[in-house]
């Protein structure tokens, strides 16, 4: 095969499906680099991880209850586990002197265990909800799922949904993108303006708990947290300007998920995964040529002032 | 040498049982014993999140082992998944040098990145790798004689190195600082420390599982914690718990059809932890409970004392009964509260009440906790006006506070300090308790 025949074999396979793909995994991307760069930001990149392993059981529940994975009482029973599992951290390292990171370990393990023990006990062999789906994600099977006419064209329903998901979002950003930074640099300063700091706090818990619900469907439990942390790391390593940097995050989100489908065809492997695999790619590059932090240049500085100062040597003796 | 390995071969045949539910007991127990023992140092050392990162990071090991051993050889796999997990604490520590990032930041990326890798390669290999889902959720009943005998192995080397390294490991995980000073060769050692923890995660593999492997390195490990304050007494007890989660785990998954080992064992431990949390002696939360409302009782008990010390104090000592009512009046609180307090006294016997039940005066045990009590309030005020400069009327609100836990070591240092004062700095005497025989042969 040549260059060009890689190129295009995505779309020869998959068609307009290979389109859908494509934006599915950045519907599902954008919103978690987002919010996710200010996780970054406030160093709670581990609190995303938490969140997206504890909501489990309540998604769980709500869905023995509904029968819908696309009921909006999935969001309402994820909220309340991530909830939860932030009164148990709180519980454990408030009262006891066992520290903060062991009490999150105890409190996402529990919740995530209880979580898929209610999911073998509750819906047994249920074709929707499964191990499985918990570990790879449904984006694959995308292109199975229902679709719906649009402007002419037929659209997978999931694909609608996260465009929502990402608008509402995205939208949210725009209005409170200043407070946001204001509360994750200067959280006194935010304060001292009426902001009030645990009430950004859960807020942002909040949308991160949404955020990981709408994208658990389609990457697992386990994959979101990868959404969440890579875009906004791997623009932490370029910029020291916020806005850059979630621009920069918003491109890693598109970029992977463009990547994503390749590695998906080319390699025949899970879609989910792949997206992954591949923002952990740019992640890599963004880490060896970031502009700011990017290892290759910090290294031939080193190497440089280290000529100069010999050079220095050998002048003065 | 080959003898000597064969013969070593049979000794561990020999322990290894033959029936299936005696290797499930066995699989818990050296599962118990390696999480167990690296999870106390994963807890004082407060890299919880790292067990976990590691734990995520041994999958595309895993699946490695799987693609390249034909007949599924748990050495082949244990060996891939290590390289696998220590690559991942390697990369970890990297990120955290080279970059702005921080270590929860380092940790997530590594986690998800090679979980992600892992499941991408499994999933375009899925005839290799069918037992995939025994190492993703644990399944004890999957462990088989040759598993067996490579976690035997496992857990030797890790617990002969625990063994060994256990003073240097345990001041490395209170101050990094320190153990250099004294010339451990700290990096080595840290080197050591991430090697024995991707151990004990390979260990644990088949048994918990990877998702949930961190659940064993570290809620054991937390309840242990709370109930000892001994190292060695921490690393048996959360060996012990280790080892009853996995044992509960396997029976219970093994009694209900398709409900993977790893979640139950995890939930085991997680309800063995809150067990200990609400009950255990000295840092459970009950106990903490209770010891906060004695102490509050207490608290209110001396005051009542003092309110009474101060009533006759105020009538220059010349009655020697208090009314209810004026003790009332005095603390400022219905007569109902004051009465309650009264009994309490009463039945410590600080206090002897009159038949009418309404006065009461104090017995010589409650006048000389009483002279304490002011006694230390007024000594502390002194101090606190003389020796810290404090004004004279801010230093109430201190002693307050301070005249219920002063020690009498103490009262006699700031006695001395303050050579022997009779006043107060409002002017007012301080009691002497020790004069108190003299006193009462007055007062009766």
């Amino acid at each position: 095969m040549s260059t060009l025949e890689y190129i295009t074999l995505p779309w020869e396979v998959l068609g307009v499906g290979a389109l859908w793909l494509i934006l599915m995994a950045f519907f599902v991307a954008l919103p978690c680099s987002q919010m996710g760069s200010f996780l970054i930001l406030r160093r709670m990149a581990l609190t995303g991880d938490a969140i997206s392993h504890s909501v489990f059981p309540g998604v769980v529940i709500a869905f023995f209850i509904t029968g819908d994975l696309a009921s909006p009482w999935l969001i309402v029973g994820a909220g309340l586990a991530g909830l939860a599992s932030t009164v148990i951290i709180e519980l454990i390292h408030k009262w006891t002197r066992v520290k903060q990171d062991a009490a999150t370990g105890i409190s996402f393990t529990a919740l995530f265990a209880l979580g898929v023990v209610l999911m073998e006990v509750l819906l047994g062999k249920n074709v929707d909800l499964d191990l499985e789906c918990v570990l790879h994600g449904r984006l694959g099977l995308l292109l199975e799922e229902d679709q719906v006419a649009l402007f002419g064209m037929l659209v997978p329903v999931p694909v609608l949904v996260m465009a929502g998901v990402s608008a509402f979002t995205m939208l949210l950003m725009g209005l409170f993108c200043r407070v946001m930074m204001l509360s994750s640099f200067d959280a006194d300063l935010a304060a001292s303006y009426g902001y009030r700091p645990a009430v950004i706090h859960y807020s942002m818990m909040f949308v991160v708990s949404f955020i990981v619900v709408a994208a658990f469907q389609a990457v697992g439990a386990i994959l979101v947290i990868a959404l969440l942390i890579l875009p906004g790391a791997a623009a932490y390593l370029c910029t020291y300007r916020l806005k850059v940097m979630l621009m920069i995050a918003a491109l890693h989100a598109l970029l992977s998920a463009v990547g994503g489908l390749y590695l998906h065809v080319w390699f025949n492997s899970n879609m989910a995964a792949s997206v992954v695999v591949s923002g952990g790619v740019l992640f890599l590059l963004a880490w060896l040529l970031g502009p700011v932090d990017g290892v290759v240049w910090k290294w031939l500085k080193a190497e440089h002032s280290a000529l100069e100062e010999s050079s220095d040597e050998d002048g003065n003796s | 040498m080959f003898g000597e390995m064969s013969v070593l071969a049979s000794v561990m045949d020999i322990l290894i049982p033959g029936s299936g539910s005696g290797k499930a007991i066995m699989a818990a127990v050296l599962l118990g014993a390696g999480c167990g023992l690296l999870g106390c140092f994963v807890v004082l050392r407060r890299v919880a999140l790292m067990g976990d990162a590691v734990s995520h990071a041994v999958l595309p090991g895993v699946v490695a082992g799987l693609i390249y051993s034909s007949e599924r050889s748990p050495g082949i796999i244990f060996l891939f998944a290590a390289v696998a997990g220590l690559l991942g604490a390697g990369l970890v520590r990297l990120m955290m040098m080279s970059t702005r990032l921080k270590s929860d930041a380092a940790l997530g990326i590594v986690l998800a990145t090679f979980f992600a890798f892992g499941i991408m390669w499994q999933s375009r290999n899925q005839q290799d790798t069918v037992g995939v889902m025994n190492f993703l959720f644990g399944n004890i009943g999957s462990i088989d004689a040759s598993d067996l005998r490579m976690m035997l192995v496992t857990t030797s080397i890790l617990v002969v190195t625990m063994f060994f390294l256990r003073r240097p490991l345990l001041l490395l995980s209170f101050d990094e600082g320190f153990s250099r000073g004294l010339g451990y060769p700290v990096k080595i050692l840290n080197g050591v420390f991430y090697f024995l923890l991707t151990f004990s995660v390979v260990v644990a593999l088949q048994a918990v599982g990877v998702v949930l492997v961190s659940a064993m390195l570290i809620t054991p490990a937390a309840a242990a914690y709370l109930l000892t304050d001994r190292f060695e007494r921490m690393m048996i007890l959360s060996v012990v718990f280790g080892v009853v989660s996995g044992i509960t785990g396997g029976l219970v998954s093994a009694e209900v059809n398709g409900l993977p080992t790893g979640p139950v064992i995890a939930i085991s431990a997680t309800v063995l932890f809150g067990v200990i949390y609400l009950f255990a002696p000295r840092h459970g939360v009950l106990s903490k409970v209770m010891r906060t409302l004695r102490r509050r009782m207490r608290v209110r008990r001396e005051n009542t004392l003092k309110a009474i010390y101060q009533i006759h104090e105020g009538e220059g000592f010349a009655h020697e009964e208090v009314s209810v009512l004026m003790l009332a009046r005095k603390r400022g609180q219905t007569e109902e509260n004051v009465s309650k307090d009264c009994k309490a006294l009463l039945s410590r016997g600080f206090i002897e009440m009159a038949e009418d039940g309404v006065s009461l005066h104090l017995s010589r045990l409650g006048w000389k906790r009483a002279m304490e009590i002011v006694r230390n309030h007024r000594l502390w005020e002194l101090y606190l006006t003389n020796e810290a400069d404090y004004a004279e009327d801010h230093v109430h609100e201190d002693a307050e506070k301070i005249e219920h836990i002063l020690e009498p070591g103490i009262v006699r240092q700031l006695e001395q300090h303050l050579d022997f004062p009779e006043l107060d700095p409002h002017g007012k005497p301080i009691p002497q308790p020790a004069h108190l025989v003299a006193q009462s042969t007055v007062t009766i």
